[in-house]
């Protein structure tokens, strides 16, 4: 079984999933395109990657709340790659809820990062998926996207709105043959968690999560929960009726 | 978080983690946990006593901090973030034909964690210890910030951080040189002996021919057969004479689930088991082996440490100087036997003469012994007892491994824990380095 190695574009690449999911392929030999923020650590990660097998391995910084700069982005890593079999959006950050309550400049600002960022990228990947008539699309979501929480309500809209826009996406593509993944990670271990006082049976790793991401893209899942255990939690708390779950607090 | 504790589960002393992800973290984090006054760099949790147990029992964890940083291929030289495993890092290396100059008896633990307790392996007497392989390295200091230090760079500073329990400073990535190998393979030869002078030559009269040698001895058996044992050499084997392959090793794996309220390690299981391993190997034999059941036969068996249930165990790891090795040794051996305490197979090593340039550093030329103990006042009174006869010997014992031993024994062992105290960042404090030094 040689599959040909894979080319892979990954944007907020520096974000601990990503690095796990990359890392998953380069036993494959694969070729990476990774776009972040920071160059300094985008550089290691690229270092790292090559170390452990990557044929090549391209770099481009972007800030992507400079939504101008994405579409063009795609465009060069599509040139670069020669052809994109997969891309992952993974980038993100957790909003302090409490200050979303009163500071509407900053939820406005973090809604704009965990949502309207990641919808323009995956337009832009779509668009470029759409055109070689291949590929899969990958966007990490959350289940905190499917019901909105008192404890975590701004992040859990913006992540609905990338589940949401994402199914609509692959009901569109799917006579392309491009195919989209929203992957609803639970807790993971991640510098993102790190303040957070999470029970520590419930918290993943990023590694176990990325190999879930890796077998889901491999079998073209449109919704991957993990750890899979997290499809029963979100089932049971979507199932809650309104009276009891408004008095709950969670 | 799951708390954490080191590999012995003794003392109990559950550890809050902190993550480090990347080095720019190291300073908010130090100032996060500054309420705790003291905290430390943990790896994997491969130390069995308290060396990697902080003070405050806030530690910053690094095993998320494994990058590797940069390569030469043709030089065997790599770089990588403090907590990259032997593991990952085997992975990395051996299909580009290199191999690690030194590897103790477990891959599973850190960059960061072999330099600080400049950790030793069956090629002692060939290489010497991790840390004379070690070309630089990065420290963050909570007075100084980033500091890069080598044999030439702050040499004092270096010296003291090989062998320096992580406390001079956060390791945030190691240099290291690579020895090359041209196949993944060990040609092995396995010798049983009777006594313990046999140990003694056959070691003298491998130890120049193989690159790699320990000795296994059942700890159980008294009277006349005293120090009876297995004794294994091995090299790299040659890739040259076969097609030039790296293989997979065998997935045979085994897991302890969890920890059994009572310890399942006794005197029949053990009897049994020590009875059954010295038969196996009734013939010299020399075969041809992958090198992940050579060096590390125990990672096979995934929380092997949770056998001794949940007392822990500890382990006694002394090394006696070559001139009072014979003497010494059996005598240790004797007492251990007629305690009928010991655990496992006990393994015995010759190091050689090759200087650490670490401060702290444990070996020095002579024989060591390392064994497992159930934790109990049993062990700790056999323990007073052994640790007499090695002060004695001029021997000492080692850090990593160690729960026990008296900060007299210590200071005395270990001359230059002055230094290292004086080089000590004030915000890294262990509850080992607490003990021996009070």
């Amino acid at each position: 079984m040689n599959s040909p190695p894979p080319r892979i574009l990954i944007i907020g690449a520096t974000s601990t999933i990503a690095q796990a999911v990359a890392r998953c392929y380069v036993g494959q030999q694969a070729t990476f395109y990774l776009v972040g923020r920071a160059a300094g650590k985008l550089a290691i990660i690229a270092t790292d990657l090559l170390a452990r097998g990557a044929t090549t391995v391209h770099t481009q910084v972007l800030d992507l709340n400079e939504h101008a700069g994405i579409e063009s982005m795609v465009q060069q890593a599509g040139n670069q790659l020669g052809q994109i079999d997969i891309a992952l959006i993974a980038h993100g950050s957790l909003p302090d809820q409490a200050r979303t309550e009163h500071d509407l400049v900053y939820a406005l600002d973090e809604f704009q990062t965990n949502a309207t960022s990641m919808i323009v990228c995956m337009q832009a990947v779509a668009q470029h998926l759409a055109q070689q008539r291949s590929g899969v699309l990958a966007v990490i979501g959350s289940v905190a996207g499917d019901r909105g929480r008192g404890s975590n309500y701004l992040y859990g809209a913006a992540k609905a709105a990338v589940a949401t826009y994402a199914s609509g996406l692959r009901a569109r593509l799917f006579r392309e043959g491009v195919h989209v993944l929203v992957i609803k990670p639970g807790f993971v271990a991640t510098p993102m968690t790190a303040h957070l006082e999470l029970p520590a049976r419930l918290v993943a790793s990023p590694e176990q999560i990325a190999q879930d991401i890796v077998q889901a893209i491999h079998h073209r899942r449109d919704v991957l929960y993990t750890p899979h255990f997290w499809w029963l939690i979100m089932m049971i708390i979507k199932l809650i009726p309104s009276v009891i779950f408004n008095r709950l607090r969670l | 978080m799951a708390l954490l504790s080191s590999w012995g589960r003794y003392p109990d002393r559950p550890q809050h983690p902190h993550t480090l992800y990347w080095p720019d973290q190291i300073s908010p984090l130090l100032q996060q946990l500054h309420a705790h006054t003291t905290t430390l760099a943990f790896g994997y949790g491969r130390s069995y006593g308290d060396v990697c147990l902080a003070a405050s029992d806030h530690v910053l964890t690094t095993s998320a901090m494994d990058r590797v940083l940069s390569v030469d291929w043709t030089r065997g030289i790599i770089r990588a973030q403090a907590g990259l495993s032997l593991a990952a890092l085997l992975n990395i290396v051996i299909p580009h034909g290199w191999f690690p100059s030194v590897t103790p008896g477990t891959q599973w633990i850190t960059l960061g964690g072999a330099v600080a307790n400049d950790v030793h392996g069956k090629n002692h007497h060939v290489q010497g210890t991790f840390g004379c392989h070690v070309r630089g390295l990065t420290l963050y200091r909570s007075d100084e910030g980033f500091i890069e230090c080598s044999p030439n760079l702050r040499p004092e500073l270096f010296q003291a951080t090989i062998g320096g329990l992580g406390l001079t400073g956060i390791i945030l990535d190691v240099e290291i040189q690579l020895q090359a190998i041209t196949s993944d393979q060990i040609t092995q030869t396995a010798i049983r002996f009777a006594t313990l002078d046999d140990f003694f030559d056959l070691s003298a009269y491998y130890s120049t021919s193989h690159d790699y040698t320990v000795a296994w001895i059942d700890c159980l058996v008294r009277g006349r057969d005293l120090g009876r044992g297995v004794f294994f050499a091995g090299n790299h084997a040659d890739g040259h004479d076969q097609e030039h392959e790296y293989t997979q090793p065998s997935s045979r794996h085994m897991r302890i689930p969890f920890t059994p309220p009572l310890s399942l390690v006794n005197s029949v299981s053990l009897r049994l088991f020590n009875a059954l391993y010295y038969q196996r190997h009734v013939r010299p034999d020399t075969c041809k082996m992958h090198y992940q059941p050579f060096f590390y036969p125990l990672d096979a068996i995934s929380h092997w440490n949770r056998l001794y249930g949940r007392a822990g165990f500890q382990q006694y790891q002394c090394i006696i100087p070559a001139q009072h090795a014979r003497i010494v040794i059996r005598a240790i051996l004797q007492t251990i036997a007629n305690s009928k305490l010991g655990s496992f197979l006990a393994v015995l090593k010759t190091f050689g003469d090759m200087p650490s340039p670490g401060l702290l550093s444990f070996p020095m030329h002579g024989t060591t012994l390392a064994l497992d103990f159930p934790q109990g006042s049993l062990t700790e009174q056999l323990f007073r007892r052994l640790d007499i006869m090695v002060h004695e010997a001029g021997g000492r014992l080692y850090p990593a491994k160690d729960a026990h031993m008296s900060s007299t024994h210590f200071q005395q062992a270990y001359p230059a824990w002055t230094t290292l105290e004086a080089l000590r960042d004030p915000v890294l404090l262990s509850h080992f380095w607490q003990r021996v030094t009070a």
